[in-house]
């Protein structure tokens, strides 16, 4: 860089050299950034390919072939049926479905609503509460679990997803609404003036005029929320008590003794769908996924 | 206008259902919880009143002692490891890869989206020595060592735990810095260039000290994640072998719900909090401590 840069002093044999040099060291840089990226993508990718490979095969293949070998049959979907049905992988999906969706639409909405009161609305004390919230993402999921399992059982709710449904509502609050207040903070305040001197009540202008424009944080939010819910295990498992309540992260986590014996097919079969879900939703949304992630990563 | 967005009544119709759904689910839960820590037993047996004997176990117990052990081993060594190679992926995205990084970064950020429980299962498959011989053991084998036993022993245990969370959480931190990184200005890595200051130099006089802040950030969100690890341990070791990779998370898990002791179990998660609040506090003061000393 340096020396196409400067200055020419040299006479023209000793510039030929000079070029060749840098040429060679640039081949060889460039030989070795091709081989650095190339082991990086390696190590991400290897386990998830053998993985999927993995699903494909039969116990016979598990126990007779070496752990690198292929599928002998690459259209063997018989892991994936045995994994839904025996292995009640439907059931645990569907559970983790339930209660997700009706979590992930109430604690974005209240959170929203509560962001837009905190940020843009003016009143005394906002902050401390702001405050108050932001300490709830630092409590560990461990001190609260007792005193809910005691509220749950009081209230007979155990022996249904309700518990699951209220506590990640209330887990999921104090993210979304920390995250929306700071959304809000770049809305032009003259919007929402020309709104009121339009007539508008201030309920009207959050709906029509804050609402439209952080529609884009709010779906990145969703995302985010979506993630953490899904992937939840330790509320999961606190408050199912029975295998017909299990999602779909504690179903995978008990799957190996639903078999019996253990039988590598549809453990991997099981792995591989539950790895494909979040594949499919990263494939479309993977810059936003990166970047709530990122802003949401307070939350240990 | 201040008047408006002033409303009494439209504050309390927006914040009241958040505020009082946090308040009730997480703010009194917190409290009891503090108040659990003065009795023994569970829901189902009912209550005694113990004082302060809980907290005099939880000085005196070994299998506490055990577990804040390993949970402050594993979020040190965890945390050093996950954001130095975040850091390193981080340089190669902003100064090898430069503007051909956008694919790498997100195919590296793949595995952090990925279910806990299915990245341990994975794992506990790539490092199984028997009954089948796993991918990893047997690319031992093809160099003439022996397979190991990786979840035989706690020394082995711990690394693969280490191993795996790092494999998950590289592209996360390297996501990270990298937004700190492309936020320092050329010129002042240029005028460092003309200054002589090349590869390693340049990183370590120039890059790192620019960047202090993001990666600060990072080292308090990667031991606060750290400290509260469960998931994957109990999907990829359940604590063992023995208890020797239990972390207070877990065993305050076990010894409420597997033992119903509520009371003992709730001064194991105040210990936790009370850890987690003290590291960041502590990071935090050594922080600016240092700003002003440089």
């Amino acid at each position: 860089m340096s020396i196409a840069t400067a200055p020419s002093v040299t006479t023209r044999s000793s510039q030929r050299i000079d070029t060749q040099r840098t040429t060679r060291k640039k081949r060889g840089r460039s030989i070795g950034v091709a081989v650095l990226t190339t082991a990086l993508l390696v190590v991400v990718a290897f386990p998830l390919v053998w993985l999927f490979l993995g699903s494909l095969k039969t116990q016979q293949e598990f126990l007779d072939n070496p752990a690198f070998a292929l599928p002998e049959n690459f259209f063997n979907f018989e892991n994936y049926t045995r994994a839904l049905t025996e292995g009640n992988l439907a059931t645990y999906a569907r559970n983790s479905v339930i209660a997700v969706v009706p979590s992930l639409f109430l604690t974005i909405f209240l959170g929203v609503c509560a962001g837009f009161a905190l940020e843009v609305m003016v009143w005394k004390g906002r902050g401390t509460v702001l405050l108050m919230f932001l300490a709830g993402i630092m409590v560990p999921g461990q001190l609260i679990l007792l005193p809910l399992f005691t509220i749950y059982f009081r209230a007979g709710l155990t022996g249904s997803l309700w518990p699951l449904i209220i506590t990640y509502t209330a887990v999921g609050l104090p993210l979304t609404t920390f995250m929306m207040a700071t959304f809000f903070r770049s809305v032009p305040r003259e919007l929402l003036e020309a709104a009121t001197l339009d007539g508008a009540s201030t309920l009207r202008a959050f709906f029509s005029i804050a609402l439209p424009l952080v529609r884009n944080a709010v779906f990145t939010i969703a995302l985010v929320q979506f993630f953490f819910m899904w992937n939840d295990l330790l509320v999961a498992l606190t408050f199912t008590n029975s295998d017909a309540l299990r999602t779909i992260q504690v179903g995978l986590l008990g799957f190996q003794g639903q078999f019996g014996q253990v039988e590598y097919g549809p453990t991997m079969a099981a792995i591989s769908l539950n790895v494909a879900g979040t594949l499919l939703i990263y494939l479309f949304l993977n810059k936003r996924m990166m970047a709530g992630l990122t802003a949401g990563s307070v939350k240990g | 206008m201040t008047q408006v967005l002033g409303d009494r009544r439209t504050i309390l119709l927006l914040l009241a259902p958040a505020l009082t759904i946090y308040t009730l689910v997480i703010l009194v839960p917190v409290l009891w919880s503090f108040g659990y820590t003065l009795f023994e037993g569970n829901t189902i047996t009912g209550f005694e009143y113990v004082g302060l004997q809980n907290f005099q176990h939880l000085f005196s117990d070994a299998d506490t002692r055990e577990a804040l052990s390993f949970t402050v081993r594993f979020a040190v060594v965890l945390t050093i490891v996950q954001v130095a190679l975040g850091y390193a992926l981080a340089l190669l995205y902003v100064f090898v890869l430069k503007r051909a990084s956008n694919l790498v970064r997100t195919l590296a950020f793949f595995p952090v989206v990925l279910p806990t429980v299915a990245v341990s299962l994975l794992f506990q498959q790539l490092f199984e020595s028997a009954p089948r011989t796993g991918p990893v053991n047997s690319l031992l084998n093809l160099f003439g060592i022996q397979s190991v036993d990786w979840f035989g022993s706690s020394t082995t245990a711990f690394w693969v735990l280490i191993l795996m969370e790092s494999w998950r959480s590289m592209g996360f931190y390297a996501v990270l810095l990298y937004a700190g990184l492309i936020d320092i200005p050329e010129e002042m890595l240029e005028a460092a260039r003309l200054d002589g200051a090349t590869g390693f130099r340049l990183v370590r006089s120039v890059v790192i000290p620019l960047c202090l802040p993001v990666l600060l950030s990072s080292v308090i969100f990667s031991i606060n994640g750290t400290l509260k690890i469960f998931d994957s341990v109990l999907a990829l070791t359940n604590g063992g072998p023995g208890s020797s990779t239990t972390p207070l998370t877990l065993y305050m898990f076990q010894t409420s719900f597997a033992y119903g002791k509520y009371g003992y179990g709730s001064s194991i998660a105040v210990l936790l909090t009370a850890l987690c609040l003290v590291v960041t506090l502590f990071i935090f003061r050594s922080a600016r401590r240092d700003l002003t000393r440089g």
